[in-house]
């Protein structure tokens, strides 16, 4: 898509590549581009070509492979990756913008950039084009993502935002909206698949004055990070689905709520809603409309269960964020007593895509994922609904890295579980990995090795979710210690066949008496890898520790 | 009216639409176990001991779910009895219940449910939290130890008196009542020292101070007294 | 029935305050009653001898286990017992017994029971092999051996104590 004239560098600035110096290194090349074009205009006496572009962007896909840098020229688009590059984010940086520079003097007078079709930033390795890890995705949600500088409005719109917006402002007919949303069965993406198109259109049933449409950036499943990805990505993409949404149910208000864990996505959300307030895409009488459409940022104080949508709720209303009974769902009465339609971050993101391709075109839609864990190449991809597991994590994570076999993959977070090795073949979505004990979940894909033990594993996620539990019901607050002090009893080669029982009986009661989803699904990890694993359990059981003698305190 | 008929256990019944079914069933005749719950309190479904099995659903906490037309309720079953007992086990598990030095000694409605439940020992291991005991209040005292968090103090100091005085903080089994912004009782001023708290508190959490073993002022049946007098006060709507 | 096949009842006191022992007592007359289909093989308040003896039939074990003497008593008991009875709430809960757990090692209660409290010419007791060591925390009996039947109570209501023995005499196991 790049021509020569328009060369440039992308560096990716999103989290996990700034963490390894990706700011640093788009500042240096920044800098490194200025100075080589003033100095080619001072030679030339004349004013010269602009300078080469250098772009920070969201995230480029191949995290484990970062910082990641993409170059442009010669309608060519070639990605690199410092993966093998054990130097100090600042050392590499300057190492690449002196390279950088040195070629784009020798460039001369030249259209910068026109001789980077063969650059090669010095200690950087080739992302082939062609690698399965990006031939294999279907960017819709990310589309954008990596292409454009999520702070700037403008690039944003050349690249499409706020078309789909436009276009429903000119029809003005919700109903039709949630028609195409409900033809397209999109089902919600952050963990509990629900029909997107019902949940609009009951609350767009529902009769009153004022409602409210609610983003849920709560992500905190471990391992998970495909929201903060589009949030920091291309946050207007986000934006202009909530406003599409709220013409379609009638809401006039909106909250993107984001853990405060996200700093950098909190930071370019609220630009992107100041941006678009100044261009008249949120505010009143949004694209010269009728409509009026305001979304104001909600920061999260550390909770996982606020991601629970009652619980969000709460939190919003500046109350504690503790669950409630449903019903009445959100939809009937949700924040400050409103109807509120509550969707994810990743939800909301395929709303102008689906609108734009039409259900033929965008048939079942995407799944955004986080890989993580001993694979090859991990990071984030967007891969058609369906596609099976094995060829996310062996064909275009690589499989392992560590020698060791894939012994499963962990998928939903402390609410999902395992899918272990013989069944990579499963199709990911939500009914396929239900029917094997855990969740499609929100999209983050944990691979483990030969070298995981699956008692501990179980433990870890037994304690997250203890140290998580809000504490209002007794099941889930009592519960889940208990479960966790039971595995490390058998950890600890303490544990009998009986306490093995009591396990299980526990879980049973945690999962079908507490109050909401945290709860019900703590024992979901525990469960998964005792129904695939189970010798690991019994291998722990120790015959002698039901002697008194052995029991310590 | 709008009204419905349904089914618990045996028996059959009509009630007025969106009367929960805690309520119906004590229409029917059947006092389902529940610990948070207390008329007169919004509820909130959290002490799980109400939960019944509906038609083929999974159990529900019955203080929160409304009587439908052509439900099919069943509140004793082995499920729910294995829930029963292993919810109060976990209550005392979690916290210091020592009955023989306790106010509420016979007049506790942990102690109650325990038997209700047959809960002739706790499965589950003790965990001794160590908690303390608050006594900077002129009249009252707040023993962390025996409270079970069922907030029907928040509650009856929010929704009743006004003056939202308790509230939860923390988290998990971390969580504890708090006075104000996590003071000590005696610091907070809203407090009215109307008492309300300890007249709900179905353990011996909350006290008078001075009284003792036997002279337990827990009174939760008052506060259904005083809404009735209040609205009859402020006559027909 | 004769003298042969009486019950061998054993009763043990761990650590509690023996009210459990004393409601026992309670039954009054039917203790008369219960000599005759019941041999009392082991007990602190109705036998002299200091060694728990094997083939015991009934053992009503009262009091949490709180000290090395204690546990090594209800090992003897456990082994040496057909039906184990946990017998009250010191037993069941530790119950009063178990007040020290929250406050964490002995130690503590040591300090403030005979240090911090005393009138200055306070001495922690520190006699090994005499005085058994103290456990921590005090764990109820079934943390620590199998228990056949609980029965609750501050003391146990004595009629229970012998609705419990009755139903035992007729080979039942009592349910709550």
């Amino acid at each position: 898509m790049s021509t020569a004239a328009t060369a440039m560098l992308r560096v990716c600035t999103a989290a996990g590549c700034r963490s390894r110096g990706g700011e640093q290194l788009r500042r240096h090349c920044a800098t490194a581009a200025t100075e080589a074009a003033t100095e080619a205009a001072t030679e030339a006496m004349a004013a010269g070509a602009p300078p080469l572009r250098v772009k920070g962007v969201g995230c480029l896909g191949p995290c484990s492979d970062g910082p990641l840098l993409a170059v442009d020229a010669e309608d060519t688009t070639r990605l690199f990756g410092f993966a093998a590059d054990q130097a100090s984010g600042r050392a590499r940086a300057e190492r690449v913008a002196a390279g950088l520079q040195q070629r784009l003097r020798a460039t001369g007078s030249a259209p910068a950039g026109a001789e980077l079709g063969t650059w090669r930033p010095p200690g950087a390795h080739l992302i082939p084009a062609d690698d399965p890890f990006l031939a294999l995705q279907r960017r819709l949600v990310l589309e954008r993502c990596g292409l454009i500088d999520p702070g700037e409005l403008d690039d944003a719109l050349a690249a499409g935002a706020y078309r789909q917006l436009r276009a429903v402002l000119e029809q003005d007919d919700p109903a039709a909206v949630i028609a195409a949303v409900q033809r397209s069965g999109l089902r919600g993406r952050g963990g509990a698949a629900y029909p997107t198109g019902l949940k609009w259109q009951a609350v767009a049933a529902m009769a009153g004055q004022r409602k409210l449409v609610v983003c849920n950036g709560d992500e905190g499943d471990p391992g998970a990070f495909m929201d903060r990805t589009v949030l920091e990505g291309d946050p207007h993409g986000v934006l202009e689905g909530m406003a599409i949404a709220a013409l379609a149910v009638g809401a006039d208000h909106g909250f993107v709520y984001v853990r405060a864990e996200y700093p950098l996505a909190i930071a370019r959300v609220r630009r992107a809603i100041a941006q678009a307030q100044r261009r008249g895409w949120l505010g009143t009488a949004i694209g010269g409309s009728r409509h009026g459409f305001d979304v104001e940022v909600r920061v999260g104080a550390g909770a996982y269960v606020c991601g629970e949508e009652t619980a969000l709720i709460h939190s919003i209303e500046g109350r504690r964020g503790t669950p409630r009974p449903r019903p009445p769902y959100p939809a009937e009465r949700g924040a400050f007593g409103l109807p509120t339609l509550i969707n994810n971050v990743e939800t909301f993101a395929n709303i102008p895509v689906l609108l734009r391709l039409g259900c033929e075109v965008y048939g079942r839609g995407t799944k955004v994922f986080s890989l993580t864990g001993p694979v090859r190449r991990g990071g984030v991809l967007e891969v058609p609904l369906g596609t099976s597991l094995r060829t996310i994590v062996e064909t275009m994570g690589g499989g392992s890295a560590s020698g060791r076999p894939i012994k499963a993959v962990q998928t939903g977070g402390p609410s999902g579980g395992c899918v272990p090795a013989s069944a990579l073949d499963v199709p990911v979505d939500d009914a396929s990995l239900r029917a094997l004990g855990t969740l499609l979940g929100s999209g983050g894909l944990v691979v483990l090795d030969a070298g995981t033990d699956m008692v501990d594993l179980a433990a870890f996620f037994m304690a997250f979710s203890r140290e998580e539990s809000c504490g209002k019901c007794i099941p889930c607050r009592c519960g889940t210690v208990q479960l966790e002090l039971l595995l490390r009893k058998l950890l600890a080669r303490r544990g009998t066949a009986a306490d093995l029982a009591e396990l299980e009986r526990l879980c049973a009661v945690v999962s079908s008496a507490s109050l909401c989803g945290l709860g019900q699904s703590a024992p979901r990890p525990l469960l998964s890898t005792l129904r695939h694993f189970r010798p690991e359990y019994t291998a722990l059981l120790n015959a002698e520790a039901g002697q008194p003698q052995a029991v310590q305190p | 009216m709008n009204v419905c008929s349904l089914r618990i256990d045996d028996r059959a019944l009509t009630v007025a639409a969106g009367t929960s079914l805690l309520l119906a069933a004590r229409r029917a005749g059947i006092v389902i176990p529940s610990l948070c719950h207390l008329d007169g309190l919004t509820p909130v479904g959290a002490c799980r001991l109400c939960l019944v099995e509906v038609d083929t659903a999974g159990p529900l906490a019955a203080c929160v779910t409304a009587a439908a037309e052509g439900m099919r309720v069943r509140t004793d079953t082995p499920l729910l009895r294995d829930i029963r007992r292993s919810l109060v086990e976990m209550l005392f598990s979690e916290g210091n219940h020592t009955c023989a030095v306790c106010i509420a000694d016979g007049d506790c409605e942990l102690q109650t449910m325990a038997l209700r439940v047959g809960m002739d020992h706790n499965r589950l291991p003790g965990r001794f939290p160590s908690r303390t005991v608050d006594l900077s209040h002129p009249l009252f005292g707040l023993d962390h130890n025996r409270c079970i968090l069922c907030t029907r103090c928040v509650r009856v100091c929010d929704e009743v008196e006004g003056a939202h005085v308790w509230d939860v903080g923390w988290r998990g089994e971390r969580c504890r009542i708090i006075a104000g912004l996590d003071q000590p009782w005696g610091a907070v001023d809203s407090c009215s020292h109307c008492g309300k708290c300890v007249e709900v508190c179905p353990t011996g959490a909350l006290f008078h101070k001075g009284s003792c073993g036997g002279d337990h002022p827990s009174h939760p049946e008052r506060l259904a007294a005083l809404l009735r007098g209040r609205r009859r006060q402020e006559g027909p709507p | 029935m004769n003298t042969e096949q009486r019950l061998r009842l054993a009763t043990v006191w761990l650590s509690g305050c023996s009210g459990c022992h004393m409601a026992f007592l309670d039954l009054d007359a039917w203790l008369l009653e219960l000599a005759a289909w019941a041999e009392v093989v082991y007990s602190p308040v109705a036998s002299d001898r200091k060694v728990y003896p094997d083939d015991v039939d009934v053992a009503l074990v009262e009091g949490a286990v709180a000290n090395d003497d204690n546990l090594a008593l209800l090992l003897q008991v456990r082994q040496r017992t057909r039906v184990l009875v946990s017998f009250g709430d010191c037993a069941i809960h530790t119950n009063v017994s178990g007040l020290r757990n929250p406050l964490g090692a002995a130690e503590a209660v040591l300090q403030r029971s005979y240090l911090q409290l005393a009138d200055g010419s306070g001495q922690c007791p520190h006699a090994p092999g005499l005085l058994p060591a103290l456990r921590t925390p005090v764990l109820p009996l079934h943390a620590l051996v199998p228990v056949d039947v609980y029965l609750p109570g501050c003391p146990p209501d004595p009629a229970r104590i012998r609705a419990v023995l009755e139903a035992l005499r007729r080979g039942e196991r009592p349910r709550p």
